[in-house]
């Protein structure tokens, strides 16, 4: 039996109070894998960012432990943040310097020697390189999000943070960084992405957590989550009216609306039990001469998933 | 231990700065410095008598010299560390293996050699307008070097303090220059009508000033000792209050 791996980063019962008052992480308990990418949800004001602050230095916890990398953060700060790196959600950087040095002053920052070899290879995976002598203040949005990206990989990082990295880019640009997120994690980088797309997270990431009101309600593998809370809706519209569910629907979670033109069911488990079942309805119709004129299928996606948990949780509080 | 490529890269980063904006950063206080040379040392110094047997217009190098120190070194660390604040770029300080040692060598090294720089200026400038000696030149680099050095960690606090471009400016405005000015740069303490001789002496610019001017006459209106020990005094608090900010995080960390 393989033994199992240390996760490179580990968070016991994270809680974070600011001086107002207001609870922003409340006892989270977290462990990552080595090589993963995870994405981090929530609404605004959930806690994400203040859970990644706390890892890369700029939030004091208020209890809790965090380690990095097999070690107590809070003792071994120095080499923990030399292997992390961090995406934040602002552009913030001197805006009169130029591309280049920005880059090499990051990598500098956190301790690692001046290769100009590797900040070019940055700077081209990011398509940067024709930019490297611009100041960063003439540069678009979308390319000084890149920088900052640039900068956050300038010392090699083997833990990734990011925080919105796609907020208020264009679709190409989005679809660009996923790729560049996704060669990251072939090169064996550990990513942790916060984000409110969920397109985002359905395409890249490989677990899930959902965090609301500093309370993580759920962490599970993208396919297994998707299997577990995943729906099939199929909405049959009839050409005739029907006064009750046949007798061979029975057995399937279908309901009829009220004006008896309609045909829902909602069923399955993300596993395609959903999509078999939809098709044994339609089936069954025909079967018994029940007639439609439409069919509207959909399976649940994450954003689903994550609307419903976060909905269950304020109705719960 | 210390981190010194990380000490460096904020060095050199706070440098680079300076290099851009080079031409405000040097030409601006040389100017006003030779403005200062020319109404008070050429055109009103020659009807004013010689200060303790140093010519007028040579007696207030020192105190120029030290107004151009304070004021320079204060803005040049306030604004190194207030800027990524109002930028935001202060997360990827926080966030980088670099603790109180690393930030302090880095933005207020920085700061100090910006100002010896500008000092170096100075009082090449100055040999344009009036003939000065400089009587102890190992004393006056080490003194100078000192006070730059002392301001640029009150400039680094006062960075961290700010909350706006106007906090920024209200230390060195409305403090530091009238302090300076009423310090003995353009006078001896001497000069003054008791009882302001008396109450000069709780100007703490009034050492400074009559430190420097010792290392370069070799008199002063108060002890060389007690010049050095204040601001030596001066540095070690200001050392100890950037200690107790990094660790509480004050106005750094949320």
């Amino acid at each position: 039996m393989e033994p199992i791996p240390q996760p490179i980063l580990d968070i016991r019962g994270l809680t974070k109070v600011y001086p107002g008052g207001l609870k922003a992480l409340d006892n989270v308990d977290l462990e990552i894998r080595k090589g993963e990418i995870f994405a981090l949800l929530g609404p605004n004001g959930a806690g994400k960012t203040t859970l990644i602050g706390a890892v890369c230095g700029m939030v004091r916890i208020s209890s809790g432990t965090i380690n990095a990398f097999g070690e107590d953060l809070a003792r071994h700060w120095r080499s923990a943040r030399q292997r992390i790196g961090l995406v934040p959600q602002e552009l913030g950087f001197d805006m009169f310097d130029t591309v280049e040095r920005q880059v090499g002053y990051s990598r500098g920052l956190f301790g690692r020697a001046p290769d100009a070899k590797r900040i070019e290879e940055v700077l081209r995976s990011l398509s940067l390189w024709d930019k490297r002598g611009e100041e960063i203040r003439k540069l678009s949005g979308g390319m000084k999000r890149r920088v900052l990206i640039a900068k956050a990989l300038a010392h090699d990082p083997e833990l990734l943070f990011l925080d919105e990295p796609t907020a208020g880019v264009d679709v190409e640009l989005r679809r660009d960084m996923w790729r560049q997120i996704g060669a990251l994690r072939e090169q064996g980088v550990t990513v942790i992405l916060t984000t409110h797309y969920l397109e985002e997270a359905e395409e890249m990431a490989d677990r899930v957590g959902v965090i609301d009101k500093g309370r993580l309600l759920l962490v599970d593998e993208k396919d297994a989550m998707m299997r577990r809370l995943g729906r099939t809706e199929a909405h049959f519209a009839l050409a005739a009216q029907l006064a009750e569910i046949p007798s061979a629907l029975r057995d399937y979670p279908v309901t009829l609306s009220e004006d008896g033109r309609t045909l829902c069911y909602r069923g399955g488990d993300g596993t395609g039990k959903g999509k078999a079942e939809v098709a044994a309805v339609a089936t069954a119709l025909v079967q018994n001469g029940v007639v439609f004129t439409a069919l509207d299928q959909k399976e649940s996606s994450l954003e689903d998933i994550f609307v419903d948990l976060v909905e269950r949780q304020g109705l719960a509080a | 231990m210390i981190n010194w490529r990380s000490t460096f890269a904020i060095y050199r980063n706070e440098l680079s700065r300076f290099r851009r904006t080079v031409f405000g950063s040097i030409v601006s206080p040389v100017l006003t410095t030779s403005l200062y040379f020319i109404v008070f040392g050429a055109a009103i110094g020659g009807r004013i008598n010689e200060v303790g047997g140093v010519g007028y217009g040579a007696f207030i190098v020192p105190g120029l010299l030290m107004l151009t120190l304070l004021s320079e070194s204060t803005s040049n660390a306030s604004f190194g560390i207030y800027m990524p604040k109002f930028t935001g770029a202060i997360y990827e300080l926080l966030s980088a293996p670099v603790g109180v040692a690393e930030t302090l060598l880095g933005f207020v090294g920085a700061a100090a050699t910006k100002s010896l720089i500008l000092a170096a200026i100075i009082l090449t400038t100055a040999m344009l307008f009036v003939d000065y000696t400089i009587a102890h030149p190992l004393f006056a680099l080490v003194y100078v070097m000192l006070v730059a050095a002392s301001f640029s960690l009150l400039g680094f606090i006062l960075g961290v303090w700010a909350e706006g471009f106007e906090k920024l400016q209200m230390v060195p405005l409305l403090i530091l220059t009238p302090l300076t000015f009423l310090g003995g740069t353009f006078y001896s303490i001497d000069m003054l009508p008791s009882p302001w001789d008396k109450i000069a002496l709780a100007n703490p610019i009034v050492y400074l000033v009559n430190g420097l001017r010792w290392t370069f006459y070799g008199q002063s209106d108060v002890s060389i000792g007690v010049s050095l020990g204040l601001t030596l005094a001066f540095l070690a608090i200001c050392v100890v209050v950037i200690a107790v900010i990094f660790r509480t995080g004050w106005r750094l960390r949320s």
